[in-house]
């Protein structure tokens, strides 16, 4: 809402030092987002006058038109000769009064104005537009053409009303009332202490049965409606220069004398009004629910098609207005330059409309009006009669109308909003002892009516409909007794247990990955679904079961990921093409798994606490979200330099971030050989752990399919790891039980072991640890080797350290080496592992 | 039993004089000061104190002597290899002291080398601001509470009173999840949260009475990706309620938290304001912390970090909505509470002096590296 100083002065004699940044510090205290204050006309110099445009010349010479002038501006230039002026637009005619930027004025954008010679003459000024002056829209974009009775000479700052400070307020969604000149009026007044002239309150007839007949047949939608008549429009009437530029301060383009008349009325009073040709109305004009279905065109020239919860206002055709939002085409009141069929008798509607249809018909047709905005945000119900009254008056008054003598109302009968609060409400909202005496005085400045002693029994003022509960009305007296002066005090939550072992875990999963060299990279979580062919998933993966968004970003990412490595793969490609190329990076997520059955989630009631039962069904209806870590390398892992050689990312880096997330979440982690849609066939791990007795595969690990690397245009060899960490953390043990230190000293034995190349170390290891019994303490693989020659085709030998040590005594070498001889022995067996003569 | 020596020669006592001793321990003495390195030592070693040195040798006469005459030549003998023992040793340990630092000289590296041999690892900033301020409350007492980012629309905005129709509702530029018939929005009662705020109606509905939880996470909102929008960004969100919560407990909440985010003499302002779930409603300015509010009004001291405005936004706050607490089956009779939430991304710009939303997003390492593990 854009509201002029100027204007607002005319209901709150605000002192006259007061500026536009003054009020604005004060209406933001009182809880109005004032969000700028424009200085209109503060880079403006005179003289500006009024000037009659005396004879005109066309010179054709030129690759345009253009026009040599002379203006008669009066004794305004000193001399009264009339001025020289070359001129460009051609929207004005000989005897047409025009506004004149003598030499010397300044315009805005400083635009300084001095005599020139240009098209081979003397321009000694500049005939002005409205643009040139920063005026707003006039909807001509051409020059200013006054109205004849303007006199000669007039200073045209002053006319035009040029300089002024223009508000601009972000209303909040509950102040409505405040989509008004009346509305931030009456907050300023509060603000300053001052009384209000509200210019609601004008005599009003009383309604009879002459008024243009008008029948409700949905009162819920719409509960109240005036209609009044105005006769004898004069064809020629305009907006007066100061209607127009209030319009145009307020961000209005002026239109014509009857449709300005009512956006000048909305914005003083708040309420919407619409005038329609009464010669273009036939019979009595309905309110009703539309018929599904139906046609309507409305004032845009957009045909529409109605819904059966559309509220439309009718005549004996049919639909000629969308109600509270936009008017019909068909019975629209003519332009004001087809003086031909100019429109000669109005009639006014301003009506009462329910907030919740309007905020529907507007959103099901994408179509938000001024009208519409106020109806969805509360109107006042009471200032209809006053609106409809304020209109007509100003059409007799500047249209030379007669107002006819019908006037009618229909009104659906409700009372006023009641609400009881102990007198101390605000008191315990705030921690501040007001007093009962404060609450009832900043009650009734907000127009309550207020009674009673302990127990305050408070009328609220029609023109606040979002005022329903106590804590409304303390509100209200919290903020005009200034938020900026409630004190300062801690309460004392009781002990808390501290981060849950969840939050903690995903805590230090950061701190490992990134104490281990990865960047935590935080991606967006939309997908496109042809990343799943990419990434080499199968057809009917699960992973490729996504959720979808109805109204994505882009229609290229509609879906949810199901994994983060299509985010981060992203992330590491951009991080390449800018030149880095080593690099390791890491992200814990949520990912999104459509259930197996989706179901829709209901809306609960809000009257009580749902049941055990409907929350249950409600979480039941939403995706599955487990957190996953992930991790994505490329380039070298670590750098060549003084030290040495480096060495580049590879598969065994991916699988050790596993390992990292697994220890950090106390899990057993099974790494096995694993096949999987993204990763290299041979250099993939099955990431495995076990909940509650049962195996469960939770990710994988190694290097990427070369084909995906291809399709994703990915560094080669670009390695990466996923795993679900919920999963992990739910078969991580956080308690250790502390190893037994023996003091004894350790026998340590190495073994070297020949066995076919296709057997996993890790079978081996297993083989070793099992076979070796308690003694063993430690085992460790140091070397692993192949060569045919020596070991034969398809062999390799692993070479272990064998640890052995007792807790009760000093073993001796047979010991160690029986222990040994077992674990060998069992590690033939089990994978026919021999040893290395 | 052997009989006294009677055979004395007195020509084979002939190295037991005193000046003769004298000379051999200066000899040796004078070798040990001539050997100059460990080597040479040793060489001075067997040939002064070995089993044919002069001193051993003389040693050996003694008991050729008669007994009137042998504790005299020992006592001479003994002092003379005493004197030769520790002189050796000084030298010794002379000698290595040198070696030791010219061998320390020689093992000098260039410490100034650089190792960037694994490049360090970082967390993003936006997840170590999002536990600091997390901290803040969980040291006061205060739980991490949690909740989903697919979130029904009930916990997302009908349980915190933005009614169906309401503009409060539309404003919120929400994504919808497609229902299972389709594209149709709000078909599947399910969106993407588009703010912290559900976690509310969670915590309230999920935890036992007093509640003091603060939830830091993920949002989304259908803004393009440019300078100062994301569609997907982080808030942090806290509830308190309790019995005889008041305004100025959320007042004084505040004031803490910026407190012990930026410094003892930090304060916060409250301004009304509206939103759906918290009545009264404000929205809170923290003092700039940079300028401390001295570049108001003061063209000499122009303030980039508020420009100039002596405050900087943080976000919403209020007091909770007796509605949501009644949808949450909480007794607003009983019961009152405080609550705010605001933007980690705005926090992050303002504090370290990112200009571009776009940094934040991308990934890129340069970005990321240096905020290290902390903030």
């Amino acid at each position: 809402m854009r509201v002029p100083l100027s204007w607002l002065r005319e209901y709150v004699d605000l002192p006259e030092t007061e500026t536009g940044r003054d009020v604005q510090a004060k209406l933001i205290s009182a809880g109005l987002e004032v969000e700028t204050v424009e200085q209109l006309g503060a880079d403006l110099k005179g003289p500006l006058v009024v000037g009659q445009v005396a004879t005109i010349e066309e010179l054709t010479e030129f690759k345009k038109p253009i026009r040599f002038c002379t203006v008669d501006v009066g004794q305004a230039n000193g001399t009264g000769e009339p001025q020289e002026i070359i001129c460009g637009a051609r929207n004005f005619a000989v005897g047409d009064k025009v506004v004149v930027a003598l030499p010397g004025a300044v315009l805005p954008g400083d635009f300084q104005i001095a005599e020139r010679k240009t098209y081979g003459r003397m321009s000694r000024g500049m005939i002005c537009s409205s643009d040139e002056l920063n005026m707003g829209d006039d909807g001509t974009k051409g020059i200013i053409v006054l109205p004849p009775e303007t006199e000669i000479g007039k200073d045209a700052v002053e006319l035009l009303e040029l300089v002024d400070e223009v508000l601009d307020i972000a209303v909040t969604p509950d102040r409505g009332y405040c989509l008004s000149l009346r509305g931030v009026a009456r907050e300023t007044a509060i603000a300053y202490g001052l009384p209000l002239r509200d210019p609601a309150l004008i005599d009003v007839p009383a309604p009879n049965a002459y008024g243009y007949p008008v029948q409700i047949s949905d009162p819920t939608g719409c509960d109240r409606f005036t209609a009044r008549t105005v006769t004898g429009l004069s064809a020629e009437a305009r907006s007066p220069i100061w209607l127009q530029r209030r319009l145009q301060k307020v961000g209005m383009r002026p239109i014509s004398l009857a449709v300005d008349v009512t956006n000048y009325v909305m914005m003083e009073l708040g309420q919407p009004l619409h005038a329609y040709d009464r010669g273009l109305v036939q019979g009595t004009i309905g309110v009703r629910r539309a018929e599904a279905g139906e046609k309507l065109t409305t004032l845009d020239g957009v045909e529409r098609t109605l819904d059966a919860e559309d509220l439309v206002i009718t005549d004996d055709r049919g639909p000629i207005g969308l109600a509270g939002v936009m008017g019909g085409a068909n019975t629209e009141i003519a332009d004001h330059e087809d003086v031909e069929n100019a429109t000669a008798d109005v009639v006014i509607e301003a009506a009462h409309f329910d907030a919740v249809s309007i905020a529907r018909t507007a959103r099901r047709h994408k179509l938000s009006s001024e009208a519409s905005r106020r109806f969805e945000r509360g109107v006042d119900p009471q200032a209809a009669a006053a609106a409809a009254q304020r209109t007509v008056d100003l059409l007799v008054l500047l249209a030379g109308g007669t107002a006819e003598a019908g006037v009618t109302e229909v009104v659906a009968p409700s009372a006023p909003r009641t609400l009881t609060i102990p007198a101390d409400h605000p008191d315990k909202v705030a921690g501040v002892a007001y007093g009962r005496e404060t609450v009832v005085r900043r009650l009734q400045e907000i127009g309550c009516d207020v009674y009673g002693q302990d127990e305050l029994i408070v009328t609220v003022p029609s023109w606040r409909p979002d005022i329903t509960d106590p804590n409304d009305l303390a509100e209200e007296v919290i903020r005009l007794e200034g938020y900026e002066n409630l004190p300062s005090t801690l309460p004392k939550p009781p002990a808390g247990l501290g981060l849950t072992d969840r939050q903690r875990l995903h805590r230090r999963v950061g701190r490992a990955l990134a104490g281990a060299g990865y960047v935590e990279a935080l991606n967006y979580p939309f997908i496109c679904e042809q990343v799943f062919d990419q990434l080499g998933l199968e057809k009917d993966d699960p992973a490729r079961r996504v959720v979808k968004l109805s109204n994505p970003l882009s229609d290229e990412e509609p879906a949810l990921r199901t994994s983060l490595l299509p985010g981060l793969l992203t992330a590491l490609r951009r991080n390449d093409g800018r030149g880095s190329h080593d690099l390791a990076l890491f992200e814990t997520g949520l990912v999104f798994h459509p259930r197996e059955e989706q179901r829709i989630a209901a809306v609960l009631p809000v009257d009580r606490r749902p049941t055990d039962e409907e929350l249950a069904e409600l979480n039941a209806a939403l995706p599955e979200q487990p957190r996953h870590a992930a991790v994505v390398l490329a380039g070298a892992r670590e750098q060549a330099g003084w030290w040495g050689k480096g060495r580049p990312a590879d598969w065994a880096d991916a699988i050790e971030a596993a390992r990292s997330v697994a220890r950090e979440a106390g899990a057993e982690l099974v790494i096995r050989k694993g096949q999987y849609g993204p990763w290299h066939p041979g250099r993939c791990a099955e990431l495995a752990v076990t909940v509650d007795g049962a195996e469960r595969v939770v990710g994988h690990a190694g290097e990427l399919h070369p084909r995906v690397v291809k399709a994703l245009g990915l560094p080669a060899r670009t390695c990466a790891m996923e795993i679900d960490l919920d999963a992990v953390e739910t078969a991580g043990d956080a308690t250790v039980t502390a190893p037994r230190i023996s003091a004894f000293p350790v026998a340590t034995q190495d073994v070297a072991l020949v066995v076919d190349a296709f057997v996993p170390a890790a079978d081996v290891e297993a083989a070793l640890r099992d076979g070796a019994g308690e003694l063993l303490e430690s085992i460790r693989l140091f070397d692993v080797y192949e060569n045919a020659e020596q070991l034969g085709e398809g062999r390799k030998s692993l070479a272990y350290a064998l640890r052995f040590r007792a807790s009760d005594r000093t073993l001796t070498v047979d010991e160690a080496s029986a222990a040994r001889d077992a674990a060998v022995a069992l590690a033939g067996e089990r994978v026919g592992a021999e040893l290395r003569s | 039993m052997s009989a006294p020596n009677k055979s004395y020669d007195p020509v084979e006592v002939e190295t037991l004089k005193p000046e003769e001793i004298e000379r051999m321990r200066d000899e040796a003495l004078a070798a040990f000061a001539a050997a100059d390195s460990l080597e040479a030592l040793h060489e001075a070693k067997v040939a002064q104190t070995g089993p044919t040195s002069p001193l051993a040798l003389a040693n050996r006469e003694i008991g050729a002597l008669p007994p009137h005459a042998k504790a005299e030549a020992g006592k001479r003998v003994g002092q003379a290899r005493g004197a030769v023992n520790k002189a050796l040793a000084a030298r010794q340990t002379e000698l290595e002291a040198e070696r030791d630092a010219r061998v320390l000289v020689e093992e000098a590296v260039d410490v100034t080398l650089p190792y960037d041999r694994v490049p360090p690892g970082a967390r993003h900033p936006l997840t170590t601001m999002m536990e600091r301020v997390a901290d803040v409350f969980v040291a006061m007492g205060y739980e991490i509470a949690e909740g989903p980012e697919a979130e029904a629309e009930w916990f997302n905005f009908d349980a915190l009173n933005f009614l169906p129709d309401h503009p409060a509702r539309q404003m919120q530029d929400t994504f919808f999840v497609q229902g299972p018939k389709g594209t149709d929005e709000s078909g599947s009662g399910v969106v993407l949260r588009t703010h912290t705020s559900p976690v509310q109606a969670r915590a309230l509905l999920d935890r036992e009475l007093p509640v003091y939880i603060v939830c830091p996470g993920r949002v989304f909102r259908t803004d393009e990706l440019d300078a100062t929008h994301t569609p997907v960004f982080h808030q942090i969100e806290l509830l308190a309620v309790d019995e005889g919560l008041t305004m100025a407990d959320l007042k004084g909440t505040l004031d803490h938290m910026v407190q012990a985010l930026f410094g003892a003499d930090m304060k916060t302002r409250l301004r009304p304001n509206y939103f759906p779930f918290t009545e009264p409603s404000a929205e809170m300015d923290m003092l700039c912390y940079v300028c401390k509010g001295e570049s108001i009004g003061n063209p000499d001291r122009p303030c980039r970090t508020c420009s100039s405005e002596g405050w900087i936004e943080l976000g919403g706050c209020g007091m909770v909505n007796p509605r949501v607490l009644t949808a949450c089956g909480v007794d607003p009779e009983k019961y009152s509470g405080f609550a705010f939430g605001f933007g980690i991304e705005r926090m992050l710009m303002f504090r370290h002096n990112v200009e571009d939303m776009r940094d934040m997003v991308e990934g890129d390492v340069r970005f990321t590296r240096p905020f290290g593990m902390e903030i």
